[in-house]
């Protein structure tokens, strides 16, 4: 089995790594629907917003190794679990499709806040990536939004899935907005916002979305997670070791 | 002299239009390298839309050479339509090898990605080619569409643009799904012929 490259990143690098982990682990999550989606159309939608996430963490993984001298394939397989810094959030197994689609709105929402104010970045590479990645983005919210409005606001059944994903799902979403060094020196450097900049955006779009959807805005919840440092939940196991596979078991294999 | 101009625009981040790029192109001396590559350039075509050279789909930005030396690497800038599109890789070997066969190279592929490429990039040459092919081409992008968030009333009409049938040009057209077979199309289809079609999405 291939070993582990070693990271010692530092603040821009975590900071980078938290953003190409969140496209990386998501498009995996979203790739996952390939060929269960409920209807054709959807199952297409999951894996061409898959696709794009993944797109959006080989820009962003390959600038971010370019410092320790690591290219995307060596951040993106062969890490361990503790070197990933996505938010917990986007590893959470995929759900049912009410569970998927909130979940979406959430991240696209959080990201196009993200990717637009990144697009201003004093780091040009990341600002080049941000200007193509944020109209990405608004489509993904587009298309989740219509569907969270559609099931909230649609029969017994799907309403009840989408309390029951809103519920388990919101309380995810405080460690998306928390602040820490990485965030005082990314604000610091101009590299892009902290964490707590995105907050009041994305509150006041999921609030409109909500809503329309007639679901309630949950209660803050005291609970956090802490994937962005690293400590991820028990799903991050099993996520790694299907996207790891491959490249552990047949180091450098290419197709 | 007209390739200083198009260096210099690039730089200046006012990326160059269809039209005016191919006024650009046009106006370089016919038999220099450069001007031998772009119209090479002009025949090889989208592995995911292969009625268009990927010059008329706007992603050739540039083709550079560093001091008009015949064996200086040409340098040939592109730039990808989407951030996970996988024929991006195909088309930077499918450029290579026209370049190579036409005895134009050495030369090299750069990525760029700012400013990003848009829909509104394509030729008018190139949005003929696909209502032919069968594609409904692209509106142009409106910038203000998209900033705000739209969100679809239950019961509301989903009002998606309306896209006239590449086949027999009615406007009686709708939506299957806003995804279609690559990540840059979604499906409709005509209540008039009642064909179905792709549509090129404004991006």
């Amino acid at each position: 089995m291939q070993a582990s490259i070693q990271l010692q990143p530092d603040l821009s690098t975590q900071y980078l790594l938290r953003l190409g982990d969140t496209c990386l682990i998501l498009g995996q999550r979203l790739g996952e629907w390939c060929g269960h989606a409920p209807v054709l159309e959807e199952d297409i939608a999951l894996t061409n917003m898959a696709l794009d996430l993944v797109g959006q963490a080989r820009a962003v993984l390959t600038h971010a190794g370019r410092a320790g001298g690591f290219d995307e394939d060596q951040l993106a397989f062969l890490r361990d679990e503790r070197d990933y810094l996505n938010p917990t959030l986007v590893e959470l197994p995929r759900g049912d499709f009410a569970f998927t689609v909130l979940r979406n709105v959430m991240v696209a929402t959080w990201l196009k806040q993200w990717w637009t104010a990144l697009a201003a970045s004093s780091d040009a590479e990341l600002a080049a990536i941000a200007g193509k990645a944020v109209k990405e983005a608004r489509y993904h919210q587009q298309h989740a939004a219509d569907w969270v409005v559609r099931l909230g606001d649609g029969t017994a059944e799907s309403r009840s899935r989408c309390e029951t994903a809103l519920s388990a799902l919101w309380r995810y979403t405080p460690e998306l907005f928390e602040d820490d060094a990485v965030d005082a020196a990314a604000r610091a450097s101009g590299l892009g916002p902290a964490a707590s900049d995105l907050h009041t955006a994305w509150l006041a779009e999921m609030t409109e979305i909500l809503i329309e959807a007639t679901l309630a805005v949950p209660k803050a919840s005291a609970f956090r997670s802490t994937g962005k440092h690293g400590v991820h939940s028990e799903h991050m196991g099993r996520v790694l070791a299907e996207l790891q596979q491959l490249q552990r078991t047949y180091p450098g294999g290419a197709w | 002299m007209s390739l200083v101009v198009l260096a210099g625009a690039a730089k200046a981040g006012s990326a160059l239009s269809g039209a005016a790029l191919d006024a650009a192109v046009a106006a370089l001396p016919p038999e220099g390298r450069v001007a031998r590559a772009w119209a090479v350039l002009g025949t090889v075509l989208d592995p995911e839309v292969p009625a268009l050279s990927v010059r008329d789909l706007g992603i050739v930005r540039e083709v550079i050479t560093p001091d008009g030396a015949p064996d200086s690497v040409l340098e040939i800038v592109l730039t990808p339509t989407y951030s996970g599109c996988p024929a991006t890789e195909v088309i930077e070997q499918d450029c290579l090898l026209a370049i190579n066969a036409a005895g134009l190279g050495p030369a090299k592929v750069t990525l760029r990605r700012a400013p990003a490429w848009t829909t509104d990039w394509i030729s008018e040459a190139g949005k003929s080619k696909l209502s032919a092919y069968g594609i409904a081409p692209p509106g142009p992008v409106d910038l203000s569409v998209g900033v705000p968030m739209r969100i679809v009333r239950r019961g509301a009409d989903r009002n998606p643009p309306v896209v006239a049938c590449p086949r027999c040009a009615s406007l009686q057209t709708e939506q299957l799904s806003a995804f279609g077979a690559t990540a840059c199309k979604s499906l409709y289809r005509c209540l008039a012929c009642r064909e179905p079609f792709e549509y090129f999405k404004p991006i």
